[in-house]
């Protein structure tokens, strides 16, 4: 059953090719004549020679080693692998979206530049900001593009001492990895015992040196923080700012607004709350977000309006720059405008709910087995602990194996960071209450199997086209590419 | 109710749940949002639409533009009409790979981690490289990583950056060196290459990094010869943003000496999407791979000796080393990536040999004939790859509209980013371009003012 897949290289046979091209039209000339000699290639490509068809079976393969959203169940918390509805890919590689030329004049771009226009109207509404860009192409991208806002925004009043960025100790990695990005030094908060930001260590950090709190709220133990409007003051009396991390937006839309909670900057994941796939890695989207004070340092260009013709506004003098070669991933942003379009308002409200009723229900039924350490009503996503379970000698990550025999796709384990051995669920809105109960009639099956042998479950999984992988080998002596063997 | 086809649960369905979970109503899920916060409306949105409706409002917004299907495009800068297989959509619209997540799960990624492994051995051939990394977000967001790179393997804090490499690419680097407090600096052009004598006295014990680009912005190959030794004997990092569809018949960067190969991909069977998603390419020689960022996929085996691949050098990684991390890199553009690995393998050495050449002779051609124009004269003298800049009798703006009046796409206007290039414009011919495409601009540049 198991078995390894042969890299395109080894599948290679000199004079094979999977292309054709017209012969030139041209008039030839000598090559030497076009390239002076030094500057011409010296070795081969050293590139597969395969036909069509033995690509297409190549990546037929492949693509059955692979575990989709389309293949199943996908909690992965924080992360919200929520169905991608195929629409959008139809609608995304019409000739006049997929085959455009950022640099065409503007009479030509009209109907891309209005989907771009409507699409800031609705995130507007959605988070109560009075400005959008959609230049960042992740979140994390999203991040950066926002602290440098909010860093042109202290500079630009002359307030050169705010050097520090606070986050909670739940952050994503990305958010203490950004603030480094921008140059700024990181100040953790504490979490107290009910899971929410402690309040009073935050009022006891925040001094004139904050340059901006950054906040997931929902947080990423799927809490809301209740807390946000004294936090929200505490930080802006001492002058600093306050950066939404949308990344869980998915569970409050239409029931509360970042803007509303005093957020002054926020990003989204259009690949997470507007249902684009996630590509195994990416394309993503990160559109920021900001309130009006910000808006002058914005990247450039923003797409405006004027008489009914849509057009790019460069003239933003207090502008940050770019942050993209070009406007961000377009081809994404028409995905996530196309879901806004098809669920409108009650259906993203619908969505909202759905989630966390998905999310409190499957948590009701697993924490029968498994350790709830913030047990309260959560929002879009819940974390566990496998603490009990390593003690008896498998923990999270032998759980998460263990769910991969059984097709499901894991829980993130392992994070956020301040719950041990960590099983962070998220179930997403677009799963049927049969699925959940499946989910968790398997997790109560592994633990009974952690009871039962836990050596077992510690050395899974053992129905995957691999067992389980050596990441310490693969870490210590690094192989990132094919090599020809030499005989 | 829109969207509810993507909403399983029914009414029955929610009650149960409700029942299960220990509350009475939706709104006491809610009642940790303090009312203070809670939206006291209903959210104002257009009204949802059937599929119908949407893929006929998509498509009206689609139709309004233009495109290279209903045009001939002569634009680049960065951004290409090159011939995209129909193999590759095939690939990537594969639902397995393009609704996965980033691959932490090994055992049930072995797919997309493959990929990924395959896409940055070819990245390596091309480059000459040792590693390459799993993408970045686009050429642009490359270059101002690798420059961030170049500092951090040198520990130094300055960048020196060409005024031929774009002036897109370099708004990013710019704007990524200025909020993390490093310093940048243009190496001056003459006649559209980079002024080697003037790089020579910019070098010094502060600069990291020289950041150039091959062929330049103008299409220009810069003349790299001795290039890396005069970086290399100031201890500082040789950064090459390369144009992989000119790999095939240009030096490799590895073999002039570069230390770091960035890029835009997007030629590699992307389309242009209006410039976006895109594909950053980032290779490394290997004594970079700790400053590297993004995914990477590493070979390895499991417990019977099964060859299989996993994300490799995480504590690289922002959700391992925070704020140490080498980037805050997360998503990136996997399935682009994929894409390009397709046409690689499709297109083999000799495609892409074949692919490389008739941009050179048919870019040729078109200068050649361009040239021969009254009034529009050839910028800077060279060697050009795939495109060039053109001094015409007029305004670039009034000459597109005339183009896009026969349907043509015409050249980018360069007075925007090189303000001493009044009336001068960039065009670009691929592969893809005829003879007769190329005669028809021609024609209407003839007798054009």
């Amino acid at each position: 059953m198991r078995k390894s897949k042969a890299l395109l290289f080894e599948m290679s046979r000199p004079g094979r090719q999977g292309y054709s091209l017209p012969s030139l039209d041209v008039p030839e000339k000598p090559l030497d004549e076009l390239l002076p000699k030094k500057a011409q290639r010296n070795e081969p490509l050293g590139l597969p020679e395969l036909s069509e068809n033995e690509i297409i079976r190549h990546y037929t393969e492949l693509s059955t080693r692979n575990f989709g959203v389309d293949t199943g169940f996908y909690p992965l918390g924080s992360c919200t692998m929520k169905y991608n509805p195929k629409v959008n890919e139809d609608v995304a590689v019409l000739p006049g979206f997929a085959f455009m030329h950022p640099c065409q004049p503007l009479e030509t771009v009209q109907g891309a530049l209005e989907l771009l226009y409507n699409m800031e109207q609705g995130l507007k509404e959605l988070t109560a900001m009075d400005r959008f860009t959609l230049q960042p192409a992740a979140g994390a991208h999203g991040e950066l593009t926002g602290l440098m806002v909010i860093q042109a925004y202290h500079r630009h009043r002359g307030d050169h001492k705010r050097n520090k960025v606070l986050i909670p100790l739940s952050a994503h990695g990305t958010n203490p990895a950004t603030v480094s990005m921008a140059g700024y030094e990181v100040v953790q908060i504490p979490s107290d015992d009910r899971g929410l930001v402690d309040l009073e260590a935050l009022k006891e950090a925040v001094d004139e040196t904050t340059a901006a709190l950054m906040l997931t709220n929902p947080s990423t133990l799927g809490l809301f923080e209740e807390e946000i409007i004294p936090m929200a003051k505490a930080v802006h009396e001492a002058g600093g700012l306050l950066y939404y991390d949308g990344a869980n937006l998915n569970a409050i839309m239409g029931y509360a607004r970042p803007g509303d909670m005093g957020f002054d900057v926020v990003h989204l994941n259009i690949h997470k709350t507007f249902s684009t796939p996630h590509g195994g890695g990416g394309p993503g989207g990160g559109p920021v977000g900001v309130k009006e004070r910000l808006i002058p340092f914005l990247p450039v260009p923003l797409v405006d309006k004027k008489k009914n013709q849509y057009y790019l506004d460069y003239d933003l003098p207090e502008s940050i720059g770019k942050v993209h070669s070009f406007y961000g991933n377009f081809g994404v942003a028409v995905k996530a405008y196309t879901y806004m379009c098809m669920m409108g308002a009650e259906g993203l409200k619908q969505a909202s709910t759905d989630a966390v009723i998905n999310a409190n229900y499957l948590m009701s039924l697993l924490k029968k087995t498994y350790l709830l350490p913030y047990d309260r009503i959560c929002k879009h996503e819940f974390v566990l602990s496998a603490r009990p379970q390593m003690k008896k000698g498998a923990g999270a990550g032998d759980i998460a194996k263990a769910l991969l025999d059984r097709g499901f796709h894991p829980p993130t384990v392992y994070f956020p960071l301040i719950v041990e051995e960590a099983l962070m669920v998220e179930p997403t809105d677009t799963e049927a209450k049969e699925t959940l109960d499946a989910f968790a009639e398997v997790m109560g099956q592994i633990a009974k199997d952690i009871d039962q042998d836990a050596e077992k479950v510690a050395h899974g999984p053992y129905n995957t086209v691999v067992g389980r992988l050596d990441e310490v080998r693969a870490a210590r002596n690094p192989v990132m590419r094919w090599e020809k063997k030499v005989d | 109710m829109g969207g509810k086809h993507y909403l399983p649960l029914t009414d029955e369905d929610r009650r149960q749940m409700l029942a299960v979970i220990g509350v009475k109503s939706v709104d006491d899920l809610f009642s940790d949002i303090p009312s203070e916060v809670r939206l006291q409306r209903e959210l104002d949105l257009p009204p949802a639409l059937a599929e119908s409706e949407a893929i006929e409002h998509l498509n009206s917004l689609a139709s309004k533009n233009k495109h290279f299907h209903n045009c001939v495009s002569f634009m680049g800068a960065g951004v290409y009409d090159h011939f995209i297989p129909s193999i590759i959509k095939h690939v990537t619209g594969r639902s397995e790979f393009y609704t996965s997540y980033t691959p932490y799960q090994p055992e049930i990624s072995q797919g997309v981690l493959q990929a990924i492994f395959e896409y940055q051995t070819m990245i390596c051939q091309l480059t000459g490289m040792d590693v390459s990394n799993a993408s970045m977000y686009d050429g642009g967001t490359a270059v101002a990583e690798g420059a961030v790179m170049g500092c951090g393997s040198t520990r130094r804090s300055k960048a020196l950056v060409s005024r031929s490499v774009s002036p897109f690419y370099r708004e990013v680097l710019s704007n990524y060196f200025n909020s993390r407090g490093l310093d940048l600096e243009e190496i001056p052009i003459v006649d559209g290459h980079t002024d080697l004598s003037e790089l020579e006295k910019l070098l010094g014990e502060d600069v990291a990094s020289v950041v150039l680009q091959q062929p330049n912005f103008f299409g220009l190959v810069e003349d790299m010869d001795g290039v890396a030794d005069m970086v290399h004997n100031h201890k500082a990092v040789l950064i090459v943003s390369a144009d992989p569809l000119s790999l095939p018949l240009l030096q490799s960067p590895a073999d002039y000496g570069a230390d770091i190969v960035v890029g835009e991909g997007q030629g590699l069977g992307v389309p242009a999407s209006f410039g976006g998603p895109l594909l950053g390419i980032m290779a490394a020689r290997s004594k970079f791979v700790r400053q590297m960022p993004g995914r990477i996929a590493g070979e390895t085996v499991d417990g019977e000796g099964n060859r299989g691949f996993v994300l490799t050098l995480q504590t690289r990684e922002q959700h391992i080393r925070r704020e140490k991390a080498a980037s805050n890199i997360c998503s990136n553009e996997a399935l682009v990536a994929l894409g390009a690995a397709v046409y690689l393998a499709a297109l083999g050495p000799q495609g892409m040999r074949e692919v490389a050449e008739q941009c050179l002779q048919k870019a040729a051609y078109t200068l050649e004939k361009i040239t021969a124009l009254e009034g529009f004269e050839v910028v800077f003298p060279g060697n050009i790859f795939k495109e060039f800049a053109v001094k015409i009798p007029g305004k670039p703006a009034e000459l597109n509209k005339k183009l896009l009046e026969k349907n043509i796409l015409g050249g980018v206007d360069l007075a925007p980013f090189y303000p001493e290039l009044e009336n001068t414009m960039l065009f670009a011919v691929t592969e893809k371009r005829t003879r007769e495409e190329i005669d028809a601009l021609v024609r209407e540049l003839e007798g054009w003012k």
